[in-house]
């Protein structure tokens, strides 16, 4: 039977940056991914001869090459990455658009402060004010973690319309909370997104998987794809070995989940109750459609020219699961062509997101299911052409992924991108040797995974380690 | 080894720590976290690095000692005399 320092479950941003940790250090480290390919929720595929990109549309984060503070800058150097080796090239700019009003930003958070100042003039030193609270918010803060970020934001900021405006891309971006967020949740995306700033590789995601996996090998680490686990054996208050689908036996002294925290409660084979008392501890219930729309033209040649506009055609921004198959009411329109890269991309691209019910996706008859997409995808794109240029007459291809396919790539519970509302900031499970990273451990975005992965490595596996190996004569 | 071997190891770190710095000009009397926005992150690093590299164990009431490279130095010295620059 094979034995390993430490085991990670997830071939994700997460488990691949944890696992890069333990092995420079020497730890003997094996990832396991179900699937047969790397990523997780950021992934990416081939068809028809085009590569697509799938989860997150943007890198959250960026910090100009040279910046020593933020999350993408401890990152790099915690794995000891280069700036470059992320090719990260910046947004162009974005829009907060709803009915009769919008906001722009892009990298520079003052540009986002006077587009607040010209469209809400009531509100100048409210949203100083605001910004401020965001900046000092410590991390580690456990008082005002959990707190609710409506009430804190609504007492800061008084025209409710600018509230939506501001919560509509930071929800879209990472709440796995129905109309909210914990504090904690809010600071980091907004941070994220509005003070640090959005890039992509030129390439796609691919290009920041692949340096993780390839550092990952060079220090030694194993990993096993078409590997899932089938459960976790427990004795007393540790994970004693681990079986996998086919039936394959190992053993780790320690493991790390990045598969979610209801995932990983299901495979431990204990007895623990694993129903949550109430519906809101449970496993999360947003979960997205995306419709992929490839162009013929640039599409800034079409009047596409912002990089990402996140949308909303009501009077209120309802951030919740709809009721029906796909909420076309607001959402997130992508061309990742608009981004200051060196060349252009080729392809021109549009992809959009919406609200979606995983369960309404779940129970469609097969022969139902693929006229269903189609239908949905045609809202999506009627509904976003409404905020950008009409830019059907230049589609050539399209795809559409759906809650379903969330959940059969992702294995997580109601396809839900962003996990459950109630995170687990320590990591830690009620097992000794057991421990969680990525979404459901409380960051979110492809940096914030990372980190995730990072942070935990740190805490419980490299630290713990090192000290147990001390105590060996 | 001497403490400017010890100080050429530690610079050594700091460089895989962060590539991207330009170390020529770092002071020895002022605190690295200063002048390289360090946090405590980087610091475990470093620690671990000595670990991995020469077996040297640093406890971790003791990470204070590592604040500018000259205490670092200081810190390290009686340590690290005896062993062979890798």
């Amino acid at each position: 039977m094979s034995h390993y320092d430490t085991i990670i479950i997830g071939a994700g941003m997460s488990g691949l940056a944890a696992g890069i940790r333990l092995a420079y250090y020497d730890q003997r480290v094996c990832i396991l991914e179900r699937h047969t390919t790397i990523g997780g929720l950021n992934s990416f595929y081939r068809l028809d001869g085009r590569n697509y990109d799938v989860g997150l549309h943007a890198v959250t984060n960026f910090t100009s090459k040279g910046a020593r503070k933020g999350p993408l800058a401890r990152l790099l150097r915690q794995l000891r990455f280069s700036w470059d080796d992320f090719c990260l090239s910046p947004q162009i700019g974005s829009t907060i658009a709803f009915p009769g009003i919008s906001l722009r930003f892009n990298n520079n958070f003052e540009f986002l402060r006077s587009e607040v100042h010209r469209n809400f003039p009531g509100e100048k030193d409210n949203f100083a004010r605001l910004a401020e609270t965001v900046v000092e918010y410590d991390d580690l803060d456990e008082r005002v973690a959990r707190c609710s970020a409506r009430t804190i934001v609504s007492d800061i900021i008084q025209d409710p319309l600018l509230v939506d405006m501001l919560f509509c891309p930071l929800m879209f971006y990472g709440s796995a909370r129905e109309n909210d967020m914990d504090f904690a949740q809010f600071s980091i995306m907004f941070r994220s997104i509005f003070m640090e700033g959005l890039a992509r590789p030129w390439a796609g995601v691919r290009v920041i998987l692949k340096n993780l996996v390839r550092r990952f090998k060079q220090l030694g680490g194993e990993l096993r794809l078409r590997a899932g686990v089938q459960r976790m054996e427990v004795e007393r208050d540790r994970v004693s070995r681990i079986i996998l689908d086919d039936g394959t036996l190992i053993e780790g002294d320690r493991v790390l989940s990045s598969a979610g925290w209801f995932e990983t409660m299901r495979m431990c084979a204990d007895d623990r109750p694993s129903q949550p008392q109430a519906p809101e501890a449970g496993p999360g219930q947003l979960s997205f459609v995306e419709s992929v729309s490839v162009l013929d033209s640039e599409p800034r040649e079409l009047g596409c020219d912002r990089t990402i506009v996140f949308y909303n055609d009501s009077s209120n921004f309802h951030w919740r699961k709809p009721d029906e198959l796909v909420d076309v009411r607001s959402g997130v329109i992508c061309c990742p062509n608009n981004f200051a890269y060196d060349q252009p991309l080729g392809d021109g691209l549009v992809r959009i997101t919406a609200l979606a019910n995983f369960d309404r996706w779940k129970h469609l008859p097969a022969t139902a299911y693929q006229a269903a997409k189609r239908a949905c995808n045609q809202k999506m794109v009627e509904s976003a052409v409404r905020f950008i240029a009409d830019f059907r007459p230049h589609i050539v291809a399209t795809d559409t992924f759906t809650p379903t396919t969330i959940r059969r790539f992702t294995g997580h519970e109601n396809g839900a991108v962003y996990g459950t509302p109630e995170k687990r900031w320590s990591g830690t499970t009620h097992l000794k040797n057991l421990f969680i990273c990525g979404t459901d451990q409380g960051f979110v975005g492809i940096i914030g995974a990372m980190f995730s992965g990072i942070a935990m490595a740190n805490r419980h596996l490299l630290m713990q380690r090192q000290d147990d190996r001390d105590a060996k004569p | 080894m001497t403490p400017v071997e010890i100080k050429a190891v530690i610079l050594d770190i700091l460089e895989g720590i962060a590539p991207d710095e330009d170390l020529s000009d770092l002071k020895d009397d002022v605190p690295l976290r200063e002048q390289l926005e360090l946090d405590s992150m980087d610091f475990l690093d470093i620690v671990m690095e000595l670990r991995k590299r020469y077996r040297v164990q640093i406890p971790e009431d003791d990470y204070v000692q590592l604040a500018t490279m000259n205490s670092t130095v200081n810190y390290l010295s009686p340590m690290m005399k005896d062993l062979e620059k890798a």
